[in-house]
């Protein structure tokens, strides 16, 4: 039988030859990972089971949501999850120092690899679908069961094709694709489903561009965002993954319970409006919308690649005397490829605050917190009421290209706005 | 379970970040999170709440973050049963695995207002609304997710098949 390639990977996973859609299957996991927020009750929870961790170097607990501890509720949680690793040798433990934002590290360090399984207790654990694996987020509960079991339950998705053609125009990255499609299907258009990416235009797409991709398939209500194992896909793992991986892909035939297209080649720098990641309007439609707020960083766009976009519209320019901007390199590796490349001096001479790796501000917890009325343009993923803090305040997602262009003029504006059409 | 409870009303997209706010996942302890469940779309429900009231939203209840913290939050403030159109999935699986019943009832939802009356068996998922006369049927679900929730959650499910 023809399967899609979450079908695929959860069959493997369930020690079956075949699944389809529907089928309700139990699945060994290849790793089970949680962070600072969810982490702590997740330990609380393993406990009343009463079993030892199913293996110590299948789980990650990664410190990045509110650390270095905001406050003192903070440490203590940083604590707990300290504590644990240590007594049970859990093998991707990170500190301070050498932390990163968990959906950056991950991939970064070769700890996911094409075809594995894999859930973490955060929603953006589908940024893994970059690499062809199969990921997704849980909650406490169910990660607590993961940690003591190695299994978890699943109900195998119907899986959307995202079909993508056309050539990525300058000054679109993958920030630009995602938000597109949620613009398209809506923020419930994929719940209960995968989406599965194909077309010559995936070719197209850097690893940068495919991670932010997969990290935002959650925000159209998506288990998975699943990237095929190509070319691009093989020279990124072969630097990082020290392990064997078995890839998987679509079957000829595979069946998808709908086709979106996209042409990369007619996309527009776009923006969501408040307070859904579906309200996605192009920015050049959007009229004058002054900001107070830029964050340029997150599991989304705080990857090298993204720093760069930033770098190349700030340099030599001066951030809005209105505006403050944030940047947040997502790892330590980041952090000191940007210092290499002269680009935090860059931002430093334009005005930016530059922060260690966190989640800090994306979900409100620290580090750029929204008083009432402020606006903020931000490359993180939602913009929900509060999200970034005060209830009256408003995020707008976009990409690295206009969060930046958008820090030099005060307003929400096209990357073309600064740069021309220069770069 | 056999609940008779009023209505607090939500509509579409209800997001675990308004559920919970991330200022206040510092802590997981659920009476503590339960004073401020919704407050940033609704101030008066941590207030007013009663043990037995029922939360009904639209669709996509529950969808964002994987914060097991939002239903958890619900479940401590006192309300025994959510009711929507439809569930984030990821919510979805967090109430079950807590012991939260959900029931979905698609466009049905509509017929159920704020303050209604509700009169509810989660163990058939026969929603009597005693305040319109109307009775709802809530999609029944898959028998080993019906295990889960029988048992209470899937710690206790878990633990049972030791």
């Amino acid at each position: 039988m023809a399967m899609t390639m979450s079908e695929k990977i959860l069959a493997r996973h369930a020690g079956l030859e075949t699944v389809e859609a529907g089928q309700l299957v139990i699945c060994d996991l290849d790793l089970v990972m949680a962070n600072d927020v969810t982490g702590p009750p997740s330990i609380k929870e393993f406990e009343k089971i009463g079993r030892p961790v199913f293996d110590a170097e299948k789980i990650a607990l990664i410190p990045d949501h509110f650390q270095p501890a905001k406050d003192i509720k903070s440490a203590d949680l940083a604590k707990i999850m300290r504590d644990f690793a240590r007594k049970n040798n859990i093998k991707h433990y990170y500190e301070q120092g050498r932390v990163g934002i968990e959906h950056v590290i991950l991939p970064e360090f070769g700890i996911v690899a094409p075809g594995m399984l894999i859930i973490g207790a955060d929603s953006h654990t589908c940024t893994y679908g970059a690499v062809n694996a199969f990921s997704t987020g849980v909650g406490t509960t169910d990660l607590a069961v993961g940690l003591a079991t190695g299994k978890a339950w699943f109900k195998v998705p119907e899986a959307i094709n995202v079909h993508l053609t056309g050539k990525k125009p300058k000054n679109i990255c993958g920030k630009d694709v995602i938000l597109t499609l949620i613009g398209k299907i809506g923020v419930d258009g994929a719940l209960y489903k995968a989406l599965e990416f194909t077309g010559e235009g995936v070719a197209e797409l850097s690893m940068t561009d495919r991670l932010t991709i997969s990290n935002m398939a959650i925000e159209a209500g998506a288990k998975a965002g699943v990237f095929p194992f190509d070319d691009v896909a093989e020279l990124y793992i072969s630097r990082r993954v020290k392990k064997s991986f078995n890839p998987a892909a679509a079957d000829e035939g595979a069946k998808y319970s709908s086709t979106v297209e996209i042409n990369l080649s007619e996309l527009k720098p776009v923006v969501a409006l408040p307070h859904l990641p579906e309200n996605v309007k192009p920015v050049d439609e959007l009229g004058e919308i002054k900001i107070n707020q830029v964050v340029i960083g997150s599991c989304t766009n705080g990857r090298l690649e993204d720093l760069g976009i930033a770098a190349g519209i700030l340099r030599g320019k001066k951030v809005h005397p209105d505006v403050r901007c944030i940047i947040i390199p997502g790892s330590q590796e980041i952090y000191k490829e940007a210092v290499r490349c002269h680009w935090i001096d860059i931002f430093i001479d334009a005005g930016c605050v530059v922060s260690c790796p966190t989640c800090g501000p994306c979900l409100g917890g620290y580090m750029g917190i929204l008083s009432a009325g402020e606006r903020c343009v931000s490359t993180t993923n939602r913009n929900f009421r509060g999200r970034m803090g005060h209830v009256d305040s408003e995020v707008y997602l976009a990409s690295p290209f206009v969060a930046a262009a958008s820090a030099i003029t005060g307003k929400i504006s096209t990357p073309e706005e600064v740069i021309g059409n220069e770069n | 379970m056999k609940i008779e409870g009023k209505v607090w009303r939500y509509g579409n997209n209800i997001d675990t970040d308004v559920i919970i706010p991330a200022r206040y996942l510092n802590t997981f302890d659920p009476a503590e999170l339960a004073k401020h469940c919704m407050v940033d779309i609704d101030e008066t429900f941590a207030a007013n709440v009663k043990a037995g009231d029922v939360m009904v939203g639209g669709k996509n209840f529950g969808c964002g973050s994987s914060r097991e913290h939002a239903p958890v939050a619900i479940k401590a403030s006192g309300i025994p049963v959510v009711i929507a159109a439809s569930f984030a999935r990821i919510f979805y699986r967090n109430g079950i695995n807590i012991g939260l019943p959900l029931l979905e009832i698609g466009d049905d939802v509509e017929k159920i207002s704020a303050n209604d009356v509700l009169k509810i068996d989660t163990d058939t998922g026969t929603i009597e609304n005693l305040t319109t006369g109307d009775i709802f049927h809530a999609h029944p679900l898959p028998d080993f997710v019906q295990k889960i929730a029988d048992a209470g959650g899937l710690i206790n499910y878990i633990k049972s098949k030791k």
